[in-house]
């Protein structure tokens, strides 16, 4: 078993490696691939960074947010007025800071609330943002709807692998830390965890704001892509739930859980739906209540399993070789 | 000077006091036992001095400050630990985590990864744990989930440690080690209160005792005088004395 020594001695030289793959992959796909390749591919990673960014919240703190919808097309706007004005680097960093300053606000109101009324509330959220965006938009500017200057594809595949990888960087890093632990501890026992000195209501407003500066960020560089805008469009709750089923599809125990999920889904979702957009959601449907009937811990919930299995049938196989008088030992 | 002293501690749900008017004091380096029939304020006593509900009125200080009006995470961090009464582990976690929350969060002080660590490592082989680090929790039986809890406690290195029915649920053999393990931690100079229904730990641990009832206050003592207090005997104790168990 020489192979299976070499892969666990050198795990994390191997994760890295394949790492890097991927990166490479991504960046020379524009070489090879076609422009609609391309724009598929953007959209994947829009929607690796919402499904991503959700879980690092809702994921560990087991605070259901429906609110992605929100930050996300904040981060639309924000594009949307701010083109003509300023640069695009900056508008992201704008995008995402309001989507912040957003989910401060609302975490402070809401966060002390528990369970079901969070997730009305950061449901409601998104209702809101639609209504009042619109109204002011008819009231101040006198039209409805945006249109966006279209960014050059390549741009806007490289900004939006930039993104990922820092946000998956990101969640990484806070799930492996002292504020990752106490992240968990408040999805494990909110109680037990702020009676063992966790300032909860910190915690949960900072991850939150953090998770909705990403969602925020990721909506100004979809703008383009998107070319015209209305509130009903970029607030739309479509932006909430796929990315959540994205998640949950995925696994939202492991960090790259939401990526495999949103790389799965979110090719059905850019291929698939315009063709057969009635039969795709009823198969997606279908598929989601067997998912969290049957695997609560998604798709990377499996692996542990097979694992276990296959060790199980290799060391079956290693005591047939070697023959019945070792079989005790 | 006591540790930790309450005066007029009042908690009114609705129009019900469930604990009305009690002073308490808990002196430096006691075993305080806290016994009272069911429904008497104990747990809601626990829950007022570590700030998990706020107080109707009154006044708690520990070392001489004023605690109430703070929040839970604030009591922590000034020394004052406890455990629940339905065992609160986080199942999501393994053993060696919900210990390392406690010592990474539950002091006032930055903690570096390394000496959590070993903090955490002490307090599990302080309770005989030191060879479950990795378990996930759900794999622990009842006893070892108490056992998790106090070592998550001890690991916000606290000296004033509230311990709410640590015995409930445990066999007999079980109960005599938890004792034990309670003596010991007294003899690590922190500070006890134990609220508790098992006699026999009661008796034969605390240096007081405090009895509750109603939500009043209605005897404070050593044990011998709380066990001979006729109106303990009469609402409390009843028959359970009297056959001399």
């Amino acid at each position: 078993m020489n192979i299976t020594r070499f892969v666990s001695t050198h795990k994390k030289l191997l994760l890295v490696g394949f790492l890097l793959l991927i990166l490479i992959f991504l960046a020379t796909f524009p070489l090879y691939a076609g422009k609609y390749d391309v724009r598929v591919l953007t959209f994947i990673l829009i929607y690796v960074v919402l499904a991503v960014s959700w879980a690092m919240f809702s994921g560990t703190t087991g605070y259901m947010s429906l609110a992605p919808a929100a930050f996300f097309g904040l981060g639309i706007y924000a594009m949307a007025l701010l083109q003509k004005e300023l640069p695009f680097p900056l508008i992201i960093a704008i995008g995402g800071a309001l989507s912040f300053a957003l989910a401060v606000l609302v975490g402070l109101l809401t966060l002390r609330l528990r369970g079901m009324y969070f997730a009305i509330f950061t449901f409601g959220l998104v209702v809101f943002m639609t209504e009042i965006v619109q109204y002011l938009e008819t009231r101040l500017l006198g039209r409805h709807g945006q249109s966006i200057i279209p960014i050059d594809n390549d741009t806007l595949f490289y900004t939006m692998i930039g993104l990922a990888v820092v946000t998956v960087l990101i969640t990484y890093l806070i799930r492996r830390s002292r504020w990752g632990l106490s992240m968990m501890s408040i999805g494990g026992n909110e109680e037990a965890a702020e009676h063992m000195g966790v300032n909860t209501i910190m915690v949960k407003v900072f991850t939150f704001a953090i998770s909705a500066a990403f969602m925020g960020a990721a909506g100004v560089i979809a703008a383009p892509v998107l070319i015209y805008v209305n509130s009903n469009i970029a607030f739309s709750l479509y932006y909430s739930f796929l990315p959540i089923f994205m998640a949950i599809l995925g696994g939202t125990g492991i960090v790259y859980g939401p990526v495999v999920g949103a790389v799965i889904l979110g090719y059905l979702d850019t291929t698939l739906r315009s063709s057969l957009f009635n039969y795709f959601m009823l198969v997606f449907g279908i598929i989601m209540v067997l998912i969290i009937l049957f695997l609560p811990s998604g798709i990377t919930g499996l692996l542990p399993i097979l694992r276990d299995k296959l060790k199980g049938v290799i060391s079956k196989l290693q005591k047939a070789n070697e023959g019945e008088p070792h079989a005790n030992t | 000077m006591p540790i930790l002293e309450g005066q007029g501690v009042t908690k009114l749900f609705g129009g019900l006091a469930a604990v009305s008017d009690v002073d308490f004091h808990v002196d430096q380096g006691e075993i305080l036992g806290l016994i009272g029939p069911n429904g008497a304020g104990k747990t809601t006593l626990f829950n007022l001095i570590s700030a998990a509900l706020p107080l109707s009125s009154g006044e708690i200080k520990f070392k001489g400050q004023k605690i109430n009006g703070l929040r839970p995470h604030q009591i922590c961090r000034m020394g004052v630990s406890r455990t629940f009464q339905e065992t609160k582990v986080f199942p999501n976690i393994p053993v060696l985590q919900n210990v390392l929350l406690g010592a990474f969060f539950g002091t006032p002080a930055h903690v570096s990864g390394a000496a959590a660590a070993s903090e955490a490592n002490q307090a599990l082989e302080f309770v005989g744990l030191s060879k479950m680090g990795a378990t996930p929790i759900n794999d622990l039986t009842l006893v070892n989930q108490k056992r998790v809890e106090v070592a998550r406690a001890l690991a916000t290195k606290p000296e004033l440690l509230l311990l709410d029915e640590l015995m409930a649920g445990l066999t007999s053999t079980e109960v005599s080690e938890a004792m034990e393990l309670v003596t010991r931690i007294r003899d690590m100079g922190i500070t006890i209160v134990m609220v508790e229904h098992v006699m026999k730990a009661i008796m034969g641990i605390s240096s007081r005792v405090m009895v509750l009832n109603h939500g009043e206050k209605i005897a404070e003592g050593t044990c011998d005088e709380v066990s001979s207090n006729r109106q303990v005997i009469d609402i409390y104790l009843g028959e359970e004395t009297h056959a001399g168990s």
